[in-house]
């Protein structure tokens, strides 16, 4: 095989699937031995030949979440068109490249596109995808990057997902975003496989990108990923205090619910039944810095914390560049994510000249205005990446407030590889908190509620 | 009904749920299939109300068996899911043999009481002993603690019980095992490892319509499809609750009660409780989706 990973690797499809299976594992899907043994008694009783069986027999079989789902659909898309590939280079099989671009009226191209995408048809998209890559290649215009190429072809096309595409002269320009989406990968494989062929070789297998996984960067990316972020988490801290409550028993004994036990048994109370533990609802005053360093990171994680309030007794968030300014209202009148942003960006009066965030200013501001509010059983959570721009920390007004408040947390968007790395004076920071957490993956946020809502010890 | 034999494909599966008035997605057909080849549990996935425990029993009345449900909730414990001596019983010939006078020694007394005679038979006992085979649903096993799910193990992979006293019960049939989770917490890893995973979405447009004209048949069509696009309108909110499959044949069978023939403002409004029921989700649906029903359907209103 010409692949270099493959020298020496067995043939055959057991050995192709050990080896996607490897690729999952390295991904942090976690596989047993017993799971792969399954999938090879699950693949013998469904048809080999039909790709949906095939995937969904796999999946069934090794991917046991959502989360996992995810990471093998991505995969496996990955995998077997490289093992294709590899395989098609091997016996140098070379396929007829679409000719006839060259004459190609783009309109009428665009046209049936258009159909073939709302159709959903996919052996049509992906005819049409190389016809758009022949024609594209036609007009000069390749960048030789497969993903900028896919959204200039995208645009020449005049393709948008519907939404928020104002209406074009002719015709209304409904794309749902998924079937967008397909035929983007239609056209990325497409591409893909013209490279290869040209090269000669396959590109070097890379992990999938961390940011795949990681907490979406800007609101407009990918709401639907925000949006099942958000969902879940909300399911499971709603539950959270009643999945604690068998494990951990309260020491103060129920006397009615255990002689009422007893009846069972004769009136010897054989078993103690215990009070229930009550889950711990603290009273949250959140400080967002919301400066273009953070600022998508941060209203994501408000809204969030916001769709979860039930779970709290009292929330009350804040919002900080150079000033502070309270913004719990606009989360409780919006739901949506992106109008949040909005109205938190144009009514939030947080910016004074610079834009650049002052930490210092905005402790001695909170210290003023909230402070006689704290008490033992608040809880004070910081999301900044305590980058100073030069300024004074002032730390000591912050020890203050951690000290008046019960729990202080801070959350730092960036990876704790870059703290104190540059202007950002964490250190100055961190000893005066309860916990210091990175956060930028929707993992981290969901351990930190944990942490806060009294699950969970807090890491050290 | 249908005979009990194994189906022989994927499509069989799936016809005979349809047989029953299931719809099944592609994957839920293909796991109901592996699951009876494999003899493996199914660990069914999802949000509330897209009909995971149905598929349980859709899966009981396609192949005939009976079903066996074992309802979880917080503090379920071996008592009530696997068996429980019958203490009154117990106490019961205990004293019958002291009046009786005829003193057969303890050893005696402990043989009979620790029988099978004397053992109350919980769900999974019931689905393990069983003659027949049957369709076993555990339901909502997220609700229950670690360590409830670690005592189903030997149950979910070996299909036996061990009864300190009487030795181990092992399953008479393979019973088709079912679990359903709303994904409340991360079960363990252990459990997963011994089942097939099939996640349940909300279904699209046009599967949700079969549904629901399958339920209500004599419902209009275009009335039906009108409905069902309201309804992913809704859920495309960000709700409390968002509306299950089942509310929407609630609302289909409320729209025949009431004589509609149009979704309009007015309709919508006097019936949305069916489908919203929280306080804050009806104000919210009465703003942003009742306003878009005025006078039309909305896929004639441009550019909402």
């Amino acid at each position: 095989m010409a692949a270099p990973e493959a020298t020496g690797a067995p043939k055959g499809t057991a050995a192709q699937l050990l080896r996607f299976f490897e690729e999952l594992r390295s991904e942090g899907v976690a596989i047993g031995t017993s799971e792969i043994l399954d999938s090879f008694s699950a693949l013998d009783e469904v048809a080999w030949t039909d790709p949906r069986d095939f995937r969904e027999a796999l999946a069934a079989t090794v991917a046991k979440s959502q989360e996992d789902r995810r990471v093998f659909d991505l995969l496996f898309d990955r995998h077997f068109f490289r093992a294709a590939e590899a395989e098609a280079l091997d016996r140098t099989l070379q396929e007829e490249r679409f000719g006839g671009g060259e004459n190609l009226d783009l309109d009428e191209l665009r046209r049936s596109v258009m159909d073939a995408i709302s159709d959903g048809s996919d052996g049509e998209m992906r005819d049409l995808a190389r016809l758009a890559i022949a024609a594209f290649g036609q007009r000069g215009e390749r960048s030789g990057v497969i993903g900028v190429d896919v959204q200039r072809i995208r645009r020449s096309l005049g393709l948008q997902a519907g939404g928020r595409g104002e209406p074009s002269d002719d015709e209304p320009l409904t794309l749902d975003r998924e079937s967008l989406k397909q035929f983007e990968g239609h056209l990325r494989r497409e591409l893909e496989r013209a490279m290869i062929e040209r090269s000669g070789k396959l590109p070097p297998a890379r992990p999938l990108a961390e940011l795949d996984r990681a907490l979406p960067t800007s609101p407009a990316q990918d709401l639907a990923a925000v949006h099942r972020a958000v969902t879940q988490l909300k399911r499971r801290i709603a539950t959270l205090g009643h999945e604690q409550r068998g494990r951990q028993r309260s020491p103060i004994v129920d006397v009615r619910r255990t002689m009422r036990a007893s009846l069972e048994t004769g009136g010897v109370p054989l078993r103690l039944k215990h009070r229930p533990r009550r889950p711990r609802r603290p009273e949250i005053y959140v400080l967002c810095d919301v400066s273009t360093s953070v600022s998508s990171a941060s209203v994501f994680f408000l809204s969030v914390l916001h769709a979860l309030h039930d779970s709290f007794r009292k929330l009350r968030s804040f919002v900080f560049i150079e000033r502070i300014s309270e913004v719990t209202e606009v989360f409780e009148h919006e739901r949506d994510f992106r109008r949040i942003s909005e109205r938190i960006s144009s009514e939030g009066g947080v910016a004074d000249v610079s834009g650049y965030t002052d930490y210092g200013r905005v402790w001695l501001e909170f210290l003023g205005e909230i402070a006689d509010e704290l008490g033992p059983r608040s809880t004070v959570i910081v999301l900044g990446d305590a980058r100073t721009n030069g300024r004074e920390p002032h730390a000591d007004v912050f020890g203050h407030v951690a000290e008046r408040a019960g729990r202080t947390f801070w959350l730092n968007p960036e990876p704790r590889l870059y703290w104190n790395y540059g202007d950002s004076v964490m250190a100055a920071y961190e000893p005066y908190c309860d916990g210091a957490f990175e956060c930028w993956t929707t993992k981290h946020l969901e351990n930190f509620v944990n942490v806060v809502a009294g699950g969970l010890p807090a890491p050290a | 009904v249908a005979e009990t034999a194994t189906p022989n494909s994927v499509a069989d599966v799936k016809a005979r749920l349809e047989e029953v008035g299931y719809l099944a997605g592609e994957s839920a057909a293909l796991v109901s299939y592996l699951a009876q080849q494999l003899g493996k549990p199914i660990l069914v996935e999802g949000p509330a109300g897209v009909g995971k425990t149905e598929l349980a029993k859709a899966l009981s009345r396609a192949t005939g068996r009976r079903l066996v449900r074992l309802q979880c909730y917080e503090g379920l414990d071996e008592a009530k899911a696997l068996y429980e001596w019958n203490y009154r019983k117990q106490l019961l010939r205990i004293q019958a043999e002291s009046t009786e006078g005829a003193d057969g020694g303890w050893e005696q007394a402990r043989g009979d009481i620790f029988s099978e005679e004397f053992l109350l038979t919980r769900p999974l006992m019931d689905a393990i002993t069983s003659e027949e085979p049957v369709v076993l649903l555990i339901d909502e096993i997220d609700k229950t603690d670690q360590e409830f799910e670690a005592m189903l193990l030997e149950v979910l992979s070996d299909f036996q019980i061990s009864i300190p006293e009487l030795g181990v019960i092992e399953a008479r049939t393979r019973p088709v095992v079912a679990l359903t989770s709303n994904n409340s917490r991360e079960l363990t890893e252990a459990l997963k490892r011994r089942c097939l995973y099939l996640w349940l979405d909300y279904p699209d447009v046009d599967r949700e319509l079969e549904i629901v004209r399958l339920h209500t048949p004599e419902l209009d069509e275009d009335l039906a499809r009108r409905l069902v696009e309201v309804i992913h309108m809704v859920r495309s909110l960000d709700l409390k609750k968002p509306p299950s499959i089942a509310e929407s044949i609630d609302w289909a069978r409320t729209l025949l009660l009431i004589g509609a023939e149009d979704i309009d403002r007015e309709t919508f409004e006097s019936s949305m409780n069916i489908i919203v029921k929280h306080r804050s989700d009806i104000d919210l649906v009465a703003e942003r989706v009742a306003v878009k029903l005025e006078g039309g359907s909305p896929a004639e209103t441009p550019g909402s």
